[in-house]
């Protein structure tokens, strides 16, 4: 488990310098990944259906993200990218492009379809936290 | 003086230039729009109008002697530090303490600065995050090495191919291949344990991850035309990647692939 911290949260905080993200933020991106990718990964282990686990991860790092780029004044894309990224389905899509390539067209429809679902679940999660985040603002008001 | 009142043209130009800034380098597509709006709120102009696509902006001041603004986007990149400065600069515009030429100057440094990461220090953490993922995606640490050579490698490519090759795709379609082809060799060799595990933690560098971002919150601001757009890049870039890893291990046939 420590390594699996370990490792998101510079995995996320490297993707944010990819992106150029000024310094002083790559220490609050990494910590955005992290806990994404630490809600995700504990609810596999429960076990949870993996739809499931992204959608909550994605909808923590959204929320999470929003709060940063409140208190620290800049775009939400900054915070939420590196920990959105994570959750990607990249060895789903790439079991199905394998089982394309091995010619066993049933499994890599399969695959594919659970990408795509995967992909939806993230997206879900973006728009729920941007609910909140709507509902709350209105009724400050 | 002009300070108290600046022409048209000269707001117009500032909002542009923002706008251009901000689209250029990856920010959402109602992000831009509202940020050239407030300038122009900001200036005394409160009924501007801005129409943002991925490939172009046109932006209109409202009024009678109005005159539109297009402006044709062709580089699209990802360097969000841009972004959050011309993001400040439209905050301080909006507490009134920029005036037009101040801003528009501020603005043209953001717009042509290279400041950034050198080089070797992006290609090093873009080895450095494959590694990382590659133990997220339970990897085992013997393959943590052969993953950071890969995702090097893999980056690698995707920096220089577009100097010489402008077509997106491809660079994307090299990088991928470059990956596979040094993942089975490394396999192959002994050098790597798990191809699978390898390549995929060596691709993730490359995931479209702020056109992903980005295509969702536009298609939820009501931004149809660059959700859809965007969704398509980014559709595209995955396809491109999945195309060169697919490449790969169709020519090196089975062996490659029971890793």
């Amino acid at each position: 488990m420590i390594e699996q911290i370990a490792t998101s949260f510079v995995a996320s905080a490297g993707f944010a310098l990819l992106f150029n993200v000024p310094g002083r933020h790559l220490g609050y991106c990494g910590l955005v990944g992290m806990l994404g990718w630490m809600i995700y990964s504990s609810l596999l282990q429960l076990p949870a259906d993996p739809i499931l686990a992204t959608l909550t991860a994605a909808f923590a790092v959204t929320v999470i993200s929003q709060l940063l780029a409140k208190v620290c004044k800049t775009p939400i894309i900054v915070f939420s990218v590196s920990g959105i990224v994570p959750l990607v389905p990249g060895g789903i899509a790439f079991e199905a492009m394998r089982n394309v390539v091995e010619n066993h067209y049933d499994m890599a429809v399969q695959r594919a379809f659970e990408a795509f679902t995967l992909s939806g679940a993230i997206a879900f999660g973006l728009v729920f936290s941007e609910v909140i985040n709507q509902a709350i603002r209105r009724t400050r008001l | 003086m002009q300070q108290s009142a600046p022409n048209a043209g000269q707001i117009a130009k500032v909002c542009m230039l923002a706008g251009k800034i901000m689209l250029e380098n990856g920010a959402e597509t109602y992000r831009v729009e509202d940020t050239m709006n407030r300038i122009a709120a900001a200036y005394g102009v409160p009924n501007a109008h801005s129409f943002v696509t991925p490939t172009g902006i046109i932006f209109s001041l409202g009024g009678m002697d109005a005159s539109t603004s297009l402006m044709r986007i062709s580089d699209r990149s990802t360097d969000l530090r841009k972004v959050v400065m011309a993001n400040d600069i439209s905050r301080r515009i909006g507490r009134g303490e920029l005036t037009v030429e101040e801003a528009y100057e501020r603005l043209y440094k953001v717009d042509v600065s290279t400041e950034g990461y050198p080089t070797w220090v992006r290609l090093l953490v873009a080895a450095l995050a494959s590694g990382c993922f590659l133990i997220m995606f339970d990897g085992g640490w013997a393959d943590f090495v052969p993953g950071m050579i890969c995702g090097g490698a893999g980056y690698l490519a995707m920096l220089y191919v577009p100097r010489y090759v402008s077509i997106k795709l491809f660079s994307e379609f090299t990088a991928a291949m470059t990956v596979g082809l040094l993942a089975s060799f490394l396999v192959r060799t002994g050098l790597g344990q798990s191809l699978d595990k390898i390549v995929i933690g060596s691709i993730m560098p490359l995931v479209p991850g702020v056109l992903i971002t980005n295509a969702v919150r536009d298609l939820m601001a009501g931004h149809f035309v660059s959700g859809l757009s965007k969704g398509a890049e980014a559709f595209l870039t995955a396809f491109a990647i999945g195309a060169g890893i697919a490449f790969v291990l169709s020519f090196l046939g089975g062996e490659a692939i029971g890793g």
